[in-house]
């Protein structure tokens, strides 16, 4: 099954265009975009299994720490730079985007949306970390370290005055699917950003 | 007997398979020619090439002989072979026995098989002894033909792309067009690159294992240090040692040890060896001598290793080693360099490897990037240093073979990438 985020992430990316795939994971979306609109591209990941499923499809991977940075990587050398659910396990999430936005013309962020009602609600009455099946890690080993609400990820582009192109939010589940686009804080699960300098 | 007669042509069991036999030594021994994964009893080829070969160096070799194992089959439609490139002190003899008794297989046993990365089940493997080297390709302990003498250090000092070359007739002898991949660790994966370049149309993928664009200073430091040794025994008699019957041994066998150490990592070797004794002792009144273990281990590898190959080849092979820049005739730009290939590459590496440090192996990966040439890219932790290439290592082993898989079918549907 195709993760929501990844269907909407192909509208944005032009045909015969280069993409860099951050922590790109077993190489869904790469492949996809080779697949449907003839792509051509890398992905960056650390997980040894990740990369090996990469492999397996045909999928060009390079291991590589995000926390260390795309230093290797030249000024416009990509048309886009895609990086899904991965921004809160940065250690320098703020950094990295700025290196996105340097290495490609457009960027693609997805991330989990932590103002979401059902985070909200287990904070509130719960008093715990919130744990979901998106987000299933204790608060002590989840590689999750810099979460962020759809509206704080904003306030970041305002203050670092990067362009959205597009933003928006996706839902699974029906009440979600019914109200994002009202109050995309409180009922977007995942949020994307189309970003450009 | 003369010198010249025992080490004519010397015995492919040695060589680079030393550092790995007391590593995996009870592993080694258990092995056999019926195992599941083994190719089993395999017989060297020759084949000796009358055409001239333009060498790099100006010269011209107007025959030479190339010895090669196959294992494998070659399909209808030829196109699935896979050329394995050997490194410094390597052979063709890369994967199983050549008797019932012999001890070790070959150097790539690991890697090359049934069921194996190098699925011989899938793949026809072609494996050379190279130009140059002692192992019954033409060399410099070969006879040259103008002199009626061992060419000796009148061998011509042969570059990357010589070996190369000759690789392609040898390719033409076994009707390749194409191979599906060349494979090659260390200075075999400089073979495989300079391949890339030299004939893009000739190869579809390159899987190139703890190696470099171009060695550091410090690595041409040790190889210095190395060739030194040879060349100050005096048994060395200024590379005509097979004339004079002698053979500078130590030489060869403090130019092993320095390698040897060097291969391995701090950390490998401490893990090996430590400070364990082999004999004597620090006690108040001991008269025997104190021996630690890695001491008798590297004089051990030293003598093997100095009795079974030539020494004017190890100075062939680590010159080839220093004088390869990939990138030197195209402006010393990678990119450039690269942007002639038209194969998708695979490059390994090894965390604890600091003679080909994975820093080199990021180097090609960013090149290539660059230049936009398909590759994968993969860091394999090991304590093993240089030397991993050659050694077991589960995460190694399952990306090199998810990446064979997709080479092997790719052959299997008739697609070209």
């Amino acid at each position: 099954m195709m993760r929501i985020d990844l269907d909407v992430i192909q509208n944005w990316i032009a045909p015969q265009s280069r993409v860099l795939d951050l922590g790109c994971g077993d190489g869904t979306l790469l492949e996809q975009l080779g697949r449907n609109k003839q792509v051509s591209g890398y992905g960056l990941e650390i997980d040894h299994e990740q990369i090996e499923r990469c492999i397996a499809r045909g999928v060009n991977v390079v291991e590589q720490n995000l926390d260390r940075g795309l230093g290797n990587f030249a000024d416009d050398s990509f048309d886009t730079v895609v990086m899904t659910q991965a921004l809160q396990t940065l250690h320098q999430p703020h950094l990295v985007v700025q290196e996105m936005l340097r290495v490609g013309r457009e960027c693609i962020i997805t991330f989990p949306n932590f103002g979401q009602w059902k985070a909200r609600w287990h904070l509130a009455f719960s008093g715990r970390m919130p744990v979901s099946d998106l987000l299933p890690h204790e608060w002590y080993d989840t590689p999750n370290i810099h979460f962020c609400t759809f509206r704080d990820f904003d306030l970041l582009c305002r203050e670092r005055r990067w362009t959205i192109l597009h933003r928006q939010v996706v839902s699974e589940t029906r009440l979600g699917k019914g109200l994002k686009d009202f109050l995309p804080n409180l009922f977007g699960e995942t949020a994307i950003y189309h970003l450009t300098r | 007997m003369p010198v010249f007669h025992r080490l004519t042509p010397f015995g492919p069991e040695t060589g680079i398979t030393l550092s790995t036999e007391k590593i995996s030594a009870s592993a080694e021994q258990q092995k056999t020619s019926r195992e599941p994964g083994s190719v089993g009893i395999v017989v060297p080829r020759e084949h000796t090439f009358r055409e001239p070969l333009a060498l790099a160096c100006g010269r011209v070799l107007n025959e030479y002989t190339l010895v090669y194992e196959t294992y494998g089959t070659l399909n209808a439609d030829k196109s699935n072979a896979v050329l394995i490139c050997h490194a410094l002190s390597g052979h063709h003899h890369a994967a199983g026995y050549h008797n019932e008794s012999d001890k070790r297989p070959g150097w790539w046993d690991n890697y090359i098989g049934p069921g194996k990365p190098i699925d011989t089940d899938h793949f026809f493997v072609v494996s050379l002894n190279n130009l140059g080297g002692c192992h019954g390709s033409t060399g410099p302990a070969s006879t040259n033909p103008e002199t009626g003498r061992p060419w000796g250090p009148d061998f011509p000092r042969l570059r990357v792309r010589d070996w190369v070359h000759s690789q392609a007739r040898l390719a033409d002898l076994l009707g390749i067009g194409q191979w599906a991949a060349v494979i090659g660790g260390s200075l075999g994966g400089m073979q495989a690159m300079r391949w890339s370049l030299e004939y893009p149309e000739r190869l579809r993928h390159c899987v190139v294992i703890a190696s470099a664009m171009k060695l550091s200073a410090q690595n041409i430091a040790f190889n210095e240090t190395a060739r030194q040794a040879i060349t100050s025994d005096p048994d060395f008699c200024h590379g005509r040692y097979l004339e004079q019957d002698k053979l500078p041994r130590r030489g060869l066998a403090v130019a092993r040890m320095i390698g040897h150490i060097t291969y391995l990592s701090d950390d490998g070797l401490g893990k090996k060896f430590g400070r364990e004794l082999r004999s004597g002792t620090f006690n108040l009144g001991a008269e025997e001598e104190v021996e630690f273990q890695v001491q008798s281990y590297l004089r051990y590898q030293g003598d093997s290793f100095s009795g079974s190959f030539d020494p004017n080849t190890y100075i062939l092979m680590t010159r080839a080693l220093d004088y390869f820049d990939l990138a030197r005739e195209y402006g010393d730009d990678p990119v450039a360099a690269f942007s002639h290939a038209r194969c998708r590459f695979m490059l390994l590496s090894f965390t604890s490897d600091w003679r080909f440090a994975p820093e080199r192996s990021r180097e090609i990966a960013d090149a290539l990037m660059h230049a936009n040439v398909p590759v994968s890219y993969a860091e394999i932790e090991s304590s093993m240093g240089h030397d991993a290439f050659l050694l077991p290592n589960n995460r190694y082993r399952r990306a090199f073979d998810a990446y064979m898989k997709r080479v092997a079918a790719e052959c299997a549907e008739g697609v070209a990438p």
